[in-house]
Formats: C-alpha cells, sequence, structure tokens
C-alpha cells in the first residue's frame, strides 16, 4: 500500500532512452505519476488510517489486555479468547445472532423477491406501489425501532389490530418482555424495514432479463411457473449471490434494535454479539476483550460469505 | 403482461372467459398490492398522526381506527414540546454540519482517487486497486471497537495565542464523527466503474490542447460523471443521517450529538410518547422529502449498486 513517488518511475521510463523525445516523455510521465500520487493519496491516507490501521489493531488488541483509557497495554496470549469461550453469555449472544439470520435471511430475501416480481410488472399505479413498499428503508433503523417498540406494548397497536383483525381470536402478548416472542418480534420488524431494499436489488436483476428469452418462452408455451423456473430464476443467479451476502451480514450485525428495544433481555435473549462487544467495549470500556467478539465476528461474515459464493457459484 | 398476447391468440369462445378471469385477476392483483402498501405504511402514518395529539388521546385513539385518523384534539404541540424537552434543535444543526460535510468531502476525495485508478499510468496502481476493493469485504462493526481505542490516541494540531500545539484523542469532536467516514471503498469502486466507461479520447484531446491532470478531471471527467455522484451523494447521505452506534459511542458531550443518539432524550423514565413521535417525525421528514424528490435516482442507484455489488 505505498504511495507512489515520482523517483519510482524513472525505473521504467529510461527503458525509452532511445527514444529521440526521451526527455519530453519522461517528464511527462514523472509529471503523470506525481499527479496520479497526489489525486489517489487523500483516500489512500484515509483508509490507511481509519480502516486498515484498526483492522489490524482488531487482531493485536485481541491479544492483549488493552482498556480504553489507561496507559499501559501488555501482551496476554489467547487470554482473552479463553475467557470469551467459557462465557454463556457470549454462546447465547452467538445462538441469538445465528437464530436471527437462519430465520430473516431467507425469509427476507424471499418476500423481497416476491415484492420485486409484483412491481416488475407494468399496470397503472407500480410506481406508487414501489415508492410505498420503499419508504421504511428510508426511515431510519433507530426510529422504526422506537416506534414498533411502541406498537408492541402489551395494549399497543400491535395487540389491538390483531384483535381486531382475527374477531379477538388472537390475544396479543407482551412482546419485548416475553422471552420466546421478543426475538420473533425484532425480526418482523427488522424484515419490514429492510425489504424494501432488497426489493430494488432483485428488480435491478429482473430487468437485465433480456425480453426476447420470455417471448421464447412463450412460443414454447410455458406456463407461469415454468416461466419463473427455467427464465428468472437463473437469469438471477448473480444478484442472489450478492442479496444472500448482504442480508447475511447485515443480520449478523444486528445491534441498533437490539441496544433500543431490548437492551439485550427479556432473560438475555435477545442479546448479540455485536451488542455484545460494544456493551463490554464501550460501556466496560474493555477494548481487547471486545476485540476479540469482534474477530469471532469477523469470521462468522468471513465464512458465512465464503460459504455461500461457494454454494452459489456458477456451476458449470 | 404476456396475458394480452396470449387472449388474442385464442379462438373468441374461449376469449369472454379469459377477459373475465384476467379482470378477476387484476382485481386480486391490486387487492394484494393495496394490503401490502397498508402493511408497509401503517406505522409510519400512525407515528405521524401521534405526532399531533396529546399522550392521553393516543392511547385512547388505539383500540379503533382513529390511531391512524388525525381527529381529536389535534394541534403542534408535541413539536414545540420538543424543542423544550431537548436541545433538538442543535441535534439538527449537528446532523446537517456531520453530514454535509461527509458528503461533499467524501465526492471530491473519492472521486479523485477513483479518476487517478482510472485515467492516470503510476506504479502500484493494481496494488491500490486491489486493497481498497478487498475492504468491501469487511463490515464496519469489525473493527468500530479498535477504531474507538485507536480514534482516542490520535493527535490532532491546535493553535493557542498563534503557537501551534498538538492534542491528543479525538472523542467529543465534529471531525471524529465525520473524517473516518470520507474517504469510501465503495464510492471509489461506483465512481471508478462509471469513470471506465467514459471514452479516454476526451482526455488525450485536451492533453493535447494543454490541460493538466487537475484540469481533466475538473471541467471534462466529473461533468460527464452526473449519474455517479448523484448515485454516490445519496448512498453516503443516508448512512451519515441516520448514524447511530458510532456517536454513540464517541460522543459524550450533548452539544456535538447528531439526530439519532439524541432521540434517547425522550425515552427517560417518563416517556413522552407525544414528543417522541414529533421528534421522530421531523427527523425522518428530511430524509423522505429528499428521497420522494430524487426518487428515481435513489432507487437507480441502489440498484447499481446491487448490480456492480
Amino acid at each position: 500500500m505505498s504511495v507512489t513517488t515520482p523517483g519510482q518511475t524513472t525505473k521504467r521510463t529510461t527503458t525509452r532512452a532511445a527514444d529521440a523525445h526521451a526527455p519530453t516523455l519522461k517528464k511527462t510521465e514523472r509529471r503523470e505519476a506525481l499527479a496520479g500520487a497526489l489525486m489517489v493519496s487523500p483516500s489512500v491516507i484515509l483508509l490507511i488510517v481509519f480502516f486498515f490501521i484498526p483492522v489490524g489493531l482488531a487482531f493485536l488488541l485481541a491479544f492483549t489486555n488493552a482498556r480504553l483509557i489507561s496507559p499501559t497495554i501488555s501482551f496476554t496470549g489467547l487470554d482473552n479468547f479463553t475467557r470469551l469461550f467459557e462465557d454463556p453469555l457470549f454462546w447465547r449472544s452467538l445462538r441469538n445472532t445465528l437464530y436471527f439470520a437462519v430465520v430473516v435471511v431467507p425469509l427476507q430475501s424471499g418476500f423481497a423477491l416476491l415484492l420485486a416480481l409484483l412491481v416488475n410488472q407494468r399496470i397503472r399505479g407500480t410506481n406508487f406501489f414501489r415508492t410505498l413498499y420503499f419508504v421504511p428503508v428510508v426511515t431510519s433503523i433507530v426510529v422504526v425501532s422506537i416506534l414498533w417498540k411502541f406498537m408492541y406494548q402489551p395494549d399497543g397497536l400491535v395487540n389491538n389490530l390483531l384483535q381486531s383483525v382475527s374477531f379477538n381470536l388472537i390475544q396479543g402478548t407482551d412482546w419485548l418482555n416475553n422471552p420466546g416472542a421478543a426475538m420473533p418480534a425484532i425480526m418482523f420488524m427488522s424484515i419490514w424495514q429492510a425489504v424494501g431494499f432488497h426489493m430494488i436489488i432483485w428488480l435491478s436483476g429482473l430487468q437485465t432479463i433480456a425480453p426476447e428469452l420470455y417471448e421464447a418462452a412463450d412460443i414454447d408455451g410455458a406456463g407461469r411457473w415454468e416461466k419463473f423456473r427455467y427464465v428468472t430464476w437463473p437469469g438471477l443467479r448473480n444478484t442472489r449471490t450478492f442479496i444472500l451476502v448482504t442480508i447475511t451480514i447485515a443480520a449478523l450485525s444486528l445491534f441498533a434494535q437490539i441496544n433500543i428495544m431490548t437492551n439485550g433481555g427479556p432473560l438475555d435473549a435477545t442479546t448479540t454479539v455485536v451488542f455484545q462487544a460494544v456493551r463490554i467495549g464501550y460501556q466496560q470500556q474493555q477494548t481487547a476483550y471486545a476485540s476479540a467478539i469482534s474477530l469471532v465476528f469477523f469470521l462468522l461474515v468471513l465464512t458465512v460469505s465464503l460459504v455461500q459464493r461457494y454454494l452459489t457459484r456458477e456451476k458449470d | 403482461m404476456t396475458t394480452i398476447a396470449q387472449t388474442t391468440a385464442q379462438p373468441p369462445a374461449h376469449s369472454q372467459t379469459r377477459n373475465q378471469s384476467t379482470g378477476a385477476r387484476t382485481a386480486g392483483g391490486y387487492l394484494v398490492r393495496i394490503l401490502l402498501a397498508l402493511f408497509f405504511a401503517f406505522p409510519l402514518v400512525f407515528m405521524f398522526v401521534s405526532s399531533l395529539k396529546p399522550d392521553q388521546q393516543i392511547f385512547k385513539d388505539l383500540s379503533s381506527l382513529k390511531a391512524f385518523l388525525p381527529v381529536g384534539d389535534i394541534s403542534l404541540d408535541n413539536y414545540t414540546g420538543v424543542f423544550q424537552t431537548a436541545p433538538a434543535a442543535r441535534f439538527l444543526i449537528n446532523s446537517v454540519l456531520i453530514t454535509g460535510a461527509t458528503v461533499l468531502l467524501g465526492l471530491l476525495v473519492n472521486s479523485m482517487a477513483a479518476f487517478a485508478l482510472s485515467r492516470m499510468h503510476w506504479r502500484g496502481k493494481t496494488i491500490v486497486l486491489a486493497a481498497i476493493i478487498a475492504t468491501l469485504v469487511v463490515p464496519f462493526e469489525t473493527f468500530a471497537l479498535p477504531l474507538v481505542w485507536w480514534v482516542n490516541k490520535l493527535p490532532w494540531l491546535v493553535v493557542q495565542d498563534f503557537v501551534p500545539l498538538y492534542s491528543v484523542g479525538w472523542l467529543d469532536t465534529y471531525r471524529v464523527q465525520i473524517i473516518p467516514f470520507i474517504a469510501n471503498a465503495f464510492s471509489i469502486y461506483l465512481y471508478y466503474s462509471y469513470f471506465q466507461s467514459i471514452p479516454k479520447d476526451l482526455d488525450e484531446a485536451a492533453r493535447v490542447d494543454g490541460a493538466g491532470w487537475f484540469r481533466i478531471y475538473r471541467s471534462v471527467i466529473m461533468p460527464l460523471a452526473g449519474p455517479a455522484t448523484a448515485t454516490v451523494a445519496i448512498l453516503t447521505f443516508l448512512p451519515a443521517w441516520n448514524s447511530y452506534l458510532w456517536p454513540l459511542m464517541v460522543v459524550q458531550t450533548e452539544n456535538l450529538r447528531p439526530v439519532m443518539v439524541g432521540i434517547s432524550y425522550f425515552q427517560q423514565l417518563n416517556v413522552l410518547w407525544g414528543q417522541i413521535m414529533a421528534y421522530s417525525t421531523l427527523i425522518t421528514i428530511p430524509v423522505l422529502a429528499f428521497f420522494l424528490v430524487f426518487q428515481r435516482a435513489f432507487v437507480s442507484s441502489i440498484a447499481s449498486a446491487g448490480v456492480k455489488g
């Protein structure tokens, strides 16, 4: 990651010494290299300071006893990791995070695909519906979480709606204070908020499929389902990988909803890996231990996206 | 979409029943779409309507359709209340400043980098490009906590009585909310792929005319890169305005807080729901208005992000 200096380019330009224009060429090339370095360096420097160094630090600090405000620091080997793997709360948060991801990823991507198929049909008002389905996405997850926290109260809007829709057959619960119901409630809300985003991405994938393929399918007498199965689905291969990876990463990063709605409760039923990392690293200021959690989180994300890329790879 | 073509191909006897079923299907299709629209809109309608009502009435209306209708004791009291309960104006100004600075500086810095990567020849270019793309797979949550520790150690130049000195630690500042988010690998990548589609003849012609590199960037390439600029602006605006985790950790001083962190003000023991709804509406409206005005660019930019990613 070194920024090119003008001196480095001379090696390349000397090979052109035989050229009659050598001196001017050399000068312009050198100038180009200098200008290029100047233009790229703000980004490169910022990325080094605010991305590469902190990522490296995550690896380093995980093996120390660093605290947010403490001048001394020493290596402690694998202490943080042994402590981590013996901590039942960590396993609980890992389980909750995976539970959230395993439910949300297929439901959200499937629902998003259905919505995309709906708004891809050219009927009157499609634009209007697409806009409405997308509006929760532009609403901050912080606002959404507070709003739904209010709606999920025992005598709140959700329970009232459930009662009137089911003619008093369904009695809701105290959603966020019921250990079995809290996580599903947060899942439902998270899908409501984010599904529009993935609808748009599916939609862009749908629109890259050549209309001729559908015409050919019509001539062959294909029905709706066959067209979806043999034209649409294979045509969405790249979109599928992208959507699976982004939804999974977002699901594994679950934090804001938890922090605002349940604080990890009730009975640790909704605590997550990132929530734990923030609680330990920021509230308890144990940077090193939190770095160890972050590292585990990173490995989780990396494994999942590699596996998904492998499973959805082009099979030839 | 294809049913019309099918019906015309059918013999006339069948086409009548066909038309009926198509009509029923269209009606059914609209019903599904409208139900979905209600599903996505009802919480936000409820939020806006409640922001106009006093607390007792919000609770009273919960059990009927009145929850979604601006009826009863309607006023803007909650909105004036918001500014009395919390320094809401301050939060809004902070967010405008932070978001504006992040977006504008980001546009400049990332487009310049992409220009150098796409148009110019220099050593190490491929390594730099590969390193930038590699950063895309690492979520922010991975290094957020080490980053807090790190920014607490960073120096900053201060001039006191005309003497340049340096201070240590970026916590509790505006800069800690702006500078780490200026350079963005995804923005660089979006600009880069857009620049690649602009013919190279254009800048070569400008070079023959004696234009320098910066001039080509500013007067030839950037004016042609409008759609890329719109995309990058939108994709940096949203997370900057909505940022929550980062300011929660690095800002303690009330006067420096952005809007999303400020919301905790209304979540104290005695929850003022009407004011929460009013404040939520206030901080959502800028994004919503921005979205409705630039809807087409918004949707296509997110779509392009998906295709290219």
